[in-house]
């Protein structure tokens, strides 16, 4: 039989019992769209996570090894002293410069800022960067997003000027000061020393004396002027003047809370003192994520090469934020219950109407394999109507996914995720999603096939003269 | 060549602990070119035999020969191809596929025998024209008589041109005027094309149509009789 009119019988034994047929569709219809929106939904996540990470630190970053594991609150220790030449390797070597964006240098310290006119302190993580070159990376959107990333104003600022996130600006009772939106100032209790109104009331001694010899030479103290005390390299405290030009909303609260950004220059100096001054990392941004291999191997090369004598490893943006992975698998495996869940449903239903079908039509089973078409022949047909039935039902499933999809991103719906502090646009990827889309369509066709076999073959496998009694 | 050659053929069902022996070690041979009637009363054995001698039956013992073949050592696939080729069947309910149309139903044959487009138009319109249907080949088979229907399964039984054709009580769903037509329309196809048409029946008036007939009574072959006018 030509495939023509196998597939022309098919149709019509579809259409003949229409209400069954369009029931089993609409549950793949019903499944396939969960499958693509919530795979949609996933996918924007985990772009938006990687776009994010990819903004901040880059695809690849240098470190001194150990730093990462061990080195976090030891700048001194992990201190990358070679950077400018290392990056000035990186920029002029033929097989990376095409494929990074940006390699920029920075320096994270943690210490404690005070606002000693309000009488409060806070530990704070401060990052200390080179703020055109960070800029330029929180300019990468090679996804398409929706960024929530905003230049950081340091770039033409003072050199003591730095960045707050919104919730150490409300410890550090900066709220008014910075007109932070949507920032509640700390309670009674929180206030209590504060209202002595006391200057530099809280801090301690040495670090008056420290931070006297700083003032000395800065400018009169502004209502957004706060000291910063941090660790040196020989492990005396030292103290900055800053002033904070702004605070910025971090997303994540935990971050929010500590998040400082100054300088380079700065960082450093509070760091290493007239001393040589070295950096904690060199981040890499690449054009696209999937440079990653080749620019990672090159420049494993180029390290061994060029820098034999510095202890360095590479980290990429999944290491360097574990968090991704964990979104990633754990996004991953919902996916997956959900996917397997809705498989089961359908190859159930489509199960069903087969075997349906194939009961009703024994007296025809009969009647074909009479006339001389082969065991093959009958499975081939029952086949075929499944097949007819996951094409249409995967068409339906994605026009109805793309549609509800569209509604979704055009809606304007937003979601705060767990940790957040503020609230994200709910976007679903469908369309954009090739993997996803190929893999669900092939996925449901795949299941279609799979439930209706059993029956195709007890179609194949019934005896011509029962079949042909069965009335 | 003879079209069917049975030796001591022997079919026996088992019913849970009974055993039934619908054919007893029955041989027969029937002419080529014949229109042979087997008759006998109900549970007979007619069906039984038809469906041996329409290979889609296998005997517990004895020797199938189909249009010179010996069936019984061929595969399942073998004996498709093997209908297909030699063998036309008329149903005693028609057995049309409700979703094809008369003339895709008599089309359907030619499609497994792989006939070119051109040759299958021939021949259907052929046999449409042949049951008196060429203004009723559009009609699906729920839109046809019965005896429009049985029409039509003769003509899907006649288009590959098989050997032999079988019908099983062709007419036991007709009333008797219409049935009468139908074997009136068989045996005049039967002489026309040379075919050979076995059919079955407990009804006296189409065994009157008989070239030869064949009496079965409790899986036995009782009485055989060729009419004059073969
Ligand atoms: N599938 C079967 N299982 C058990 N017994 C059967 C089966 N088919 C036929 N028989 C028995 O075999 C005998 C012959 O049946 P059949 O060939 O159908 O007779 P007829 O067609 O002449 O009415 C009957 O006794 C019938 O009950
Ligand atoms: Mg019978």
């Amino acid at each position: 039989m030509n495939a023509r009119a196998l597939l022309s019988l098919a149709l019509r034994n579809l259409l003949r019992n229409r209400r069954r047929s369009l029931a089993t569709l609409l549950a793949m219809v019903v499944g396939l769209t969960a499958i693509l929106l919530f795979g949609g939904y996933r996918a924007n996540i985990l772009y938006g996570m990687q776009t994010g990470f990819v903004q901040q630190s880059g695809h690849l970053q240098i470190q001194r090894r150990g730093y990462f594991l061990d080195g976090g609150d030891n700048p001194t220790a992990y201190g990358i002293a070679d950077y400018r030449k290392i990056i000035a390797a990186i920029r002029s070597d033929n097989t990376l410069a095409p494929l990074v964006v940006e390699a920029t240098p920075s320096l994270r310290l943690g210490g404690i800022a005070g606002n000693f006119t309000a009488g409060v302190s806070r530990s704070v993580m401060a990052i200390g960067l080179v703020p055109e070159e960070s800029n330029r990376m929180l300019a990468w959107n090679d996804y398409d997003m929706v960024s929530y990333a905003r230049p950081l104003p340091l770039a033409g600022a003072g050199a003591d000027a730095v960045v707050i996130g919104s919730g150490l600006a409300r410890k550090l009772q900066l709220c008014a000061v910075l007109a932070v939106p949507d920032c509640r100032q700390a309670s009674a209790a929180g206030d209590a020393p504060a209202t002595k109104n006391a200057t530099d009331a809280g801090a301690p001694e040495d670090v008056l004396a420290l931070s006297a010899l700083e003032k000395a030479q800065q400018p009169p103290a502004a209502q957004n002027r706060i000291e910063m005390l941090a660790a040196t390299a020989g492990g005396a405290p030292n103290v900055a003047s800053l002033v904070v030009i702004e605070a910025k909303n971090m997303g994540i609260k935990a971050i929010d809370d500590l998040y400082m950004a100054m300088n380079l220059s700065q960082a450093q100096k509070l760091i290493y003192g007239a001393g040589v001054p070295a950096v904690t990392a060199i981040a890499l941004q690449l054009h696209h994520t999937a440079q990653m291999p080749a620019a990672r191997a090159r420049l494993a090369a180029l390290l061994e090469s060029e820098f034999p004598d510095e202890p360095l490893e590479l980290l990429d943006f999944q290491t360097l934020n574990p968090m991704y992975g964990q979104t990633d698998q754990f996004m991953g495996s919902m996916f997956g219950f959900i996917a397997m869940l809705i498989g089961v449903i359908v190859l159930f239903t489509i199960g069903n109407t087969m075997s349906t079908a194939v009961m009703e039509r024994t007296t025809e089973i009969g009647t074909l394999r009479a006339i001389g078409l082969r065991r093959s022949g009958i499975r081939r047909l029952f086949m075929c109507e499944a097949l007819l039935l996951g094409a249409i039902g995967s068409a339906a499933g994605l026009v109805c996914a793309l549609g509800i999809a569209w509604l979704i991103n055009h809606s304007g719906w937003t979601w705060t995720p767990p940790g957040y502090s503020y609230a994200y646009l709910i976007l679903v990827r469908v369309g954009q999603n090739t993997p996803l889309l190929v893999g669900s369509i092939v996925g449901m066709i795949g299941v279609t096939m799979a439930s209706a076999w059993w029956p195709a073959r007890r179609a194949a496998k019934l005896e011509i003269v029962d079949a042909l009694r069965h009335a | 060549m003879q079209p069917v050659s049975l030796r001591n053929v022997s079919k026996v069902y088992h019913l849970d602990a009974v055993e039934v022996a619908a054919l007893n070690a029955v041989s027969l041979d029937i002419e080529a070119g014949r229109f042979t009637v087997i008759s006998g009363p109900s549970g007979s054995g007619k069906t039984t035999l038809l469906n041996l001698i329409g290979c889609i039956d296998r005997p517990d013992r004895g020797e199938v020969v189909v249009a010179g073949q010996a069936v019984q050592a061929m595969t399942d696939d073998a004996l498709s191809d093997f209908r297909a080729r030699h063998i036309g069947f008329v149903f005693q309910n028609f057995n049309l596929l409700p979703v094809l149309s008369a003339y895709e139903n008599i089309e359907y044959p030619l499609l497994l025998g792989k006939v070119a487009p051109a040759e299958r138009r021939r021949r259907v319109r052929d046999l449409l024209d042949a049951v008196g249907l060429a203004e009723r080949g559009d009609s699906r088979p729920g839109q046809l008589s019965g005896g429009q229907r049985q029409r039509v399964a003769i003509a899907r039984a006649l288009v590959h041109a098989p050997a032999l054709v079988l019908a099983d009580e062709p007419t036991a769903n007709l009333d008797r005027q219409t049935g009468a037509s139908i074997i009136a329309l068989m045996h005049t196809l039967q002489q026309e094309r040379g075919v050979s048409i076995v059919v079955s029946s407990h009804d006296p008036h189409v065994q009157a149509a008989a070239d030869a007939s064949v009496f079965i009574r409790d899986g036995l072959i009782v009485a055989s009789k060729e009419e004059a006018a073969a």
